[in-house]
Parts: structure tokens; sequence; C-alpha cells
């Protein structure tokens, strides 16, 4: 039986504050499923409720249609992967593994040989008789995900798992996860507030804001089709133009901003008046070179920032506003000559494309 | 010793250690040393003390073996020390995972309040307290028969189970909060993983919680034992002739029988048994010194 994950209209009410409202959401089965959201979001709560150990206020959580309401932690098809790892230091490294078998009664030897299979697994093979302690911080993180799957969960729930390591092990772990998650084809629900992360691994992304629910998607779509203006700023760099509507037809919208006018897509059909901000990512600005009469921004260049392939340019049509333009190393060499546009002080106009761009109301904007 | 050095200076430093050693070796090494001495002479009347019949010998040590009275009361008296140990473990343990894992932080000041208050109270004031519950016609009794436990009163004060009862309320507060610090430590995430990975809360506590904690339920037990074994007021209150104390065989050697020596002797003898327990129990929690300290 498939073992789809289902949150129906679950809600979780600490006092007064709502740290979940109402989110609505089918995982299936064998899906990388990403909640990103900032700090403070409820991201840990509907993990602590799926696997078990808060009930939701209201609202039921299914496994493989089974209600759960009612049932521990240690009954359920869950396991979770807690962000300080929480590994056994005075057990060895296939004591750990092998807890959850102990748990269940399974004899010695047969412990020994699956723990064996999850070392190869995890690809560290010889570590079985180590301490937890004289392991490095990758090696943990590895020895917990095979602790997890140890139990053949259904489910495998992990709690910013790699929020501890350095930068270079974070993005080897992204890949190393993603191909764990491939080859046992177990659900991954992962939690991070950080997109990049939730992008590069996920097979769909649940944005949340203040406990609730805001877009759900895959990479792209969230990335590109924003719902909301908070997804537009959390997912991604993106640069924003803010103000009112004055004109709106065939899913396009145009404002009328400071820096002039500019049109977008319109996807939530605002209408002439409403207040909006038009979200353009900075890898979408180009050099303008003819004229026209909208989505045209003039201004100095205040400095850039060396990516290595990509560069950042910033530019500050006024104090203390900046707009990002991302270009590649190749357009900004200096052998460019006195024309480079992107030049620190040189006056630079570009421009975008209204499909390229996206108008959103400025209510929904929490930053 | 070097970080004290840098941070003192050599001056101050030769002080501290001189000071250190001189409180060591003059309270405690002498003294003991002078009780060994004792335990090791004959009890002499003053007129014939450095005379030719003041020789070390070991008879007083002896003694206890062929002394039957004696020997089963000091058999008695380890065996009691070990059950009230045992007993104050159990009963503490529960109230120490309690306040140290479960309750809310909100809630822990009060509670470690009430665990204390009644130890503000002087010792032997809390005892006579116990020797009122525990009276022929006391609540305790009253109590147990209302409740149809008990056809009539029994004689609590005076029977071991006094003396233990008594023992384990006493030294409630040594236990407890060796128990809590090593508990409090535990990162609650780990009892939880054991949870989710399917663990029952024995197990949890038998191979999480209590592993975590040796450190600390061997201080505890180190600390309840030597007091209990040590005790004096205790028995001597609570407790009566089917519940005699070694200590109160050592304290009339003492003081009634006048034999110092002697009682020297026993009291040597006690000494070593607790170190010796001690030594058990390190080796049984596999802690070392450190862990102890600590
Ligand atoms: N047991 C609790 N009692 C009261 N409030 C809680 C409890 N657990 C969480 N909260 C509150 O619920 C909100 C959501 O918390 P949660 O831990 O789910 O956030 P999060 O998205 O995981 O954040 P972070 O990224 O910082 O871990 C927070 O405001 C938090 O203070
Ligand atoms: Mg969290």
């Amino acid at each position: 039986m498939s073992q789809d994950i289902e949150l129906d209209h679950v809600t979780m009410r600490f006092g007064a504050l709502t740290a979940v409202s109402d989110v609505h959401l089918t995982i299936p089965a064998g899906e990388f499923f990403s909640f990103l959201g900032p700090s403070g979001c409820g991201k840990t709560t509907i993990l602590r409720m799926i696997s078990g150990f808060m009930e939701p206020t209201s609202g039921v959580i299914r496994i493989g249609g089974e209600d759960m309401s009612g049932i521990g932690p240690n009954k359920r098809p869950t396991a979770l992967i807690f962000q300080n790892l929480a590994l056994f230091p005075l057990m060895t490294v296939a004591e750990n593994i092998g807890f959850g078998l102990e748990v269940r009664g399974i004899a010695s030897a047969d412990r020994r040989r699956r723990v064996k299979e999850l070392l190869d697994l995890v690809a560290l093979p010889d570590t079985a008789d180590k301490k937890v302690t004289e392991l490095s911080g990758g090696q943990r993180q590895r020895i917990a995900i095979a602790r997890a799957l140890a139990v053949e969960p259904a489910v495998l729930l992990l709690d910013e798992p790699l929020s501890a390591l350095d930068l270079k092990l974070r993005q080897h772990m992204r890949s190393e996860l993603r191909d764990i998650q491939k080859r046992t084809g177990v659900t991954f629900i992962y939690i991070t507030h950080d997109q990049g992360e939730a992008l590069t691994m996920s097979d769909r992304i649940g944005v949340m804001s203040r406990g609730v629910l805001c877009q759900v998607g895959d990479g792209r779509s969230i990335y590109d089709d924003p719902a909301s203006a908070f997804v537009a700023s959390f997912v991604g760099e993106t640069n924003r133009f803010t103000g009112r509507v004055i004109a709106a037809a065939g899913g396009r919208a145009a404002i009328d901003t400071p820096a002039g006018k500019m049109v977008g897509r319109n996807p939530r059909d605002l209408r002439e008046g409403d207040e909006a901000i038009l979200f353009v990512r900075p890898e979408r600005m180009v050099p303008a070179d003819g004229a026209a009469d909208h989505n045209i921004v003039e201004s100095p260049v205040s400095h850039q920032e060396f990516e290595g392939a990509f560069v950042n340019v910033f530019l500050e049509p006024v104090q203390g506003r900046t707009i990002v333009v991302q270009t590649t190393n190749a357009g900004t060499s200096n052998s460019n000559g006195a024309g480079n546009p992107w030049q620190p002080g040189a006056t630079t106009r570009i421009t975008f494309r209204p499909e390229d761009a996206v108008v959103l109301p400025q209510s929904e904007d929490v930053s | 010793m070097k970080e004290v050095l840098r941070r003192y200076g050599p001056g101050l430093t030769a002080a501290i250690v001189a000071l250190c050693a001189f409180w060591v070796v003059m309270l405690i090494v002498l003294p003991q040393l002078l009780m060994i001495d004792f335990s090791l002479r004959p009890s002499l009347p003053p007129a014939k003390l450095g005379g030719p019949e003041d020789v070390y010998t070991a008879r007083n040590y002896v003694t206890l073996w062929n002394n039957t009275i004696h020997r089963s009361i000091f058999l008695q008296t380890i065996w009691a020390s070990a059950l009230v140990t045992a007993i104050t473990f159990a009963v503490c343990y529960p109230v120490a995972y309690f306040m140290a894992q479960v309750a809310r932080p909100k809630s822990l000041p009060l509670l470690i309040l009430l665990l204390v208050i009644p130890f503000w109270i002087n010792e032997l004031l809390r005892t006579f307290a116990w020797y009122i519950i525990l009276a022929f016609n006391g609540p305790l009794n009253l109590a147990l028969v209302w409740l149809g436990l008990l056809d009539q009163p029994v004689r609590l004060l005076g029977s071991p189970a006094g003396v233990i009862v008594g023992m384990v309320y006493v030294y409630i507060l040594f236990m407890v909060f060796p128990l809590y610090n090593a508990i409090e430590s535990l990162d609650r995430n780990q009892i939880e993983a054991a949870r989710d990975l399917g663990s029952g809360w024995l197990r949890i506590h038998r191979r999480i919680v209590i592993p975590h904690a040796k450190p600390g339920i061997a201080v505890g037990c180190i600390m309840t034992f030597m007091l209990a074994a040590g005790s004096y007021a205790v028995p001597a209150l609570l407790g009566g002739p089917s519940s005699r104390w070694f200590t109160e065989i050592i304290y009339n050697w003492f003081f009634e029988g006048g034999n110092w020596n002697q009682g020297a002797a026993y009291a040597f003898i006690l000494l070593v048994l607790c170190v010796g327990f001690i030594l058990l129990m390190m080796r049984i929690f596999k802690v070392g010194l450190t862990d102890v300290a600590k």
C-alpha cells in the first residue's frame, strides 16, 4: 500500500499563538518534499506533529490512509532526524544504528548484517565499532541517516540536518541526501530555511510564513511564478518596484513606480488602482539598447560583487535603494574597455521583459 | 596547577598550597593516624601507658571477629545501609527524572524548594518527627488501620523498618541532587530519538538515561551509603534493641566503655568498609574519580 502522508486541515495553537494554521497538503509516497520558511514559521511544529511528539489542535494527519491521532512516536512509521542529530554518545556506531532493530527484537546476527548494509549505503563501511564522538560532522550526519533508515520508515523527517555543517560539506551532503533518497525510495520530508537547499534537493517545496502554507510547487514554479509577495522575496534574490496599478489587461499589469512605468505578468488579476509590487530576478535584467516607455531603469553603478562565473552588479538609482543585476563574468570583464556599462561609477540603462516580471499584491508583503 | 600558578604568581600559589596542605595534614591525616595508632594499642590505665605492656597489637581488631553480637550488628549495618541506599535510589530516581526532564522550567524552582524546605530543619528534629509519625499510636499506624491494611497497630519504632524509613527520608537530598544534575545534562532529543526509533520507556531508561546518569548515580549511592553507615542519630532515636547500628557500638566503646582503643579499631574498620564500598561502586559503574568529583 502506498504510504502517502496527508495533512488534513492541520492547525496547532500554543495558547494565543497559532504556530501552524490550517495546513492542507498531501505528500505522495517516495517524494522529496521540503518545507521552506523563515525562523519561527512553524516548520518544526509540523514535523513534530507528523512524527507524533505533538498532537494537532485540530485537523487530522494520515499516513497511508491511517489516522495517526493518539498514536505515539514509537508506533508511527516515521523516523525523525534531529537538528543536532541526537546520536547516542555512549554507544558505538553499530549500536546506534542497531538501536531501532534491538527495540524490535531482531536477533543480533541479523542486526549486524543490517547495520553493515546501512553503513555501506551511507558509504562508511569501516566505522561500525567506532565511538560516535570519534566521527566528523559529515560522518555523524550519515550515521544519523542510517540509524533512521534502519527501522525502515515510510517517511524520513529531517529538521534542518545540514545547518551545523560548513558550506562545502553542506553542498556535498545535499547531493548525498538526494542520492540516498533516490536509492531507498523512502519519502523524505525536509525542513530548511535555506532556499538553495530546498531548490536543489526537492521534488516539491512548500513555502511557509507565520504558520501558513503559502505555496506548494516544484522549485522552478516557486522561483519563476511566486504566488505572493512573500514567496517572491523569500525564495531567491529579487528586485522589487512598488507602485499602484495603472493598467491591467491581457494577463499583464502596468504599475506606476518612482522609477517609471513597469509592466509585468498579472497572475493575481490585480485591477487598476491596487497597491502592488513588481518583482524581477537579477538574472532577468539586461542592458537596454532601444528606447521604451516602460521597464527601463537608468542608474549609476555603485559596486560589483564577483562570484566567479557570475557577477552581481549593484545599481543605486537613489541613495539607500539598490537594484541587483546578475550578469556573467564574460559580460563584465574589463577588456570591454571604457564603454563597459557595468563599471562602478558608469551610468547604465537596464531593462527586462514583461514576461520575466511578476506583479503581486502589496498587502501580502511580509518584510 | 599551572593555571593557578599563572593566575596568582608563585608567592600566592605557595601560600595556597601550604594552607591546603596544612588543612589536610592537621585536620584529616593526623587525627586519622592518631586513631589508627590508638586502635593498635591495648587499653591501659594511665599508669601503665608507655610501660612494657604498651605494645602494638591487633587484638582490638580481632575483638570484632570474636564477638558474635558485634559481628552480626556490623554485618546488619552494612546490609541495612545498602538497603537504605537502594530504596533511596528507587525513590529518588523518578523524582530526579521528573524534575530534570519532564517538569516545565517554570515550576522547577518551586519543586526544588518543596524538596529542600524540610531540610532547613535540623536532622535531629526531622528524625523526631518520624518518631512521632511511627509511634505505636501515631498517625501512620492510625492511617494504616483506618485504611484496613492492618488489623491493629504494629510496632514500627524500634524495628529495622522504622530505622530504614527514617534514613531514606533523611538522606533523600543527597541522592536527588546528584541524580538530578546528571539527568538534567542529558539532551532531551536523545530521549525523543530513542522514542522515535520505537523504544518503550523501560528501555529508554535502561539504555539511555541510566547510562548517562551513571556518575550521578555513583555519587548519590556513595554519599547515601556512607551517611547511612555512619549515621548515629536516626538509629539511636528510631531504632531499638533489634536494630542496633554499628555506630552505636563505637559510641559505647568511646563514651561508656571508656575504651578508646577498641572504639578506634571499630571506627577504622567502618572507614575501610566505606572506602571499599566507594571503590566497588566506582568499579560497578565504571566511573573514574574525576567523574565523581564533577
Ligand atoms: N512547545 C511550544 N510551546 C509554545 N510555543 C511554541 C512551542 N513550540 C514552538 N512554539 C512557537 O511556535 C512557533 C513556531 O515554532 P517552530 O519551532 O515550529 O518554528 P520553526 O519554523 O521550526 O523555526 P526555526 O527555523 O527557528 O527552527 C514559534 O513562534 C515558537 O515560539
Ligand atoms: Mg525548527
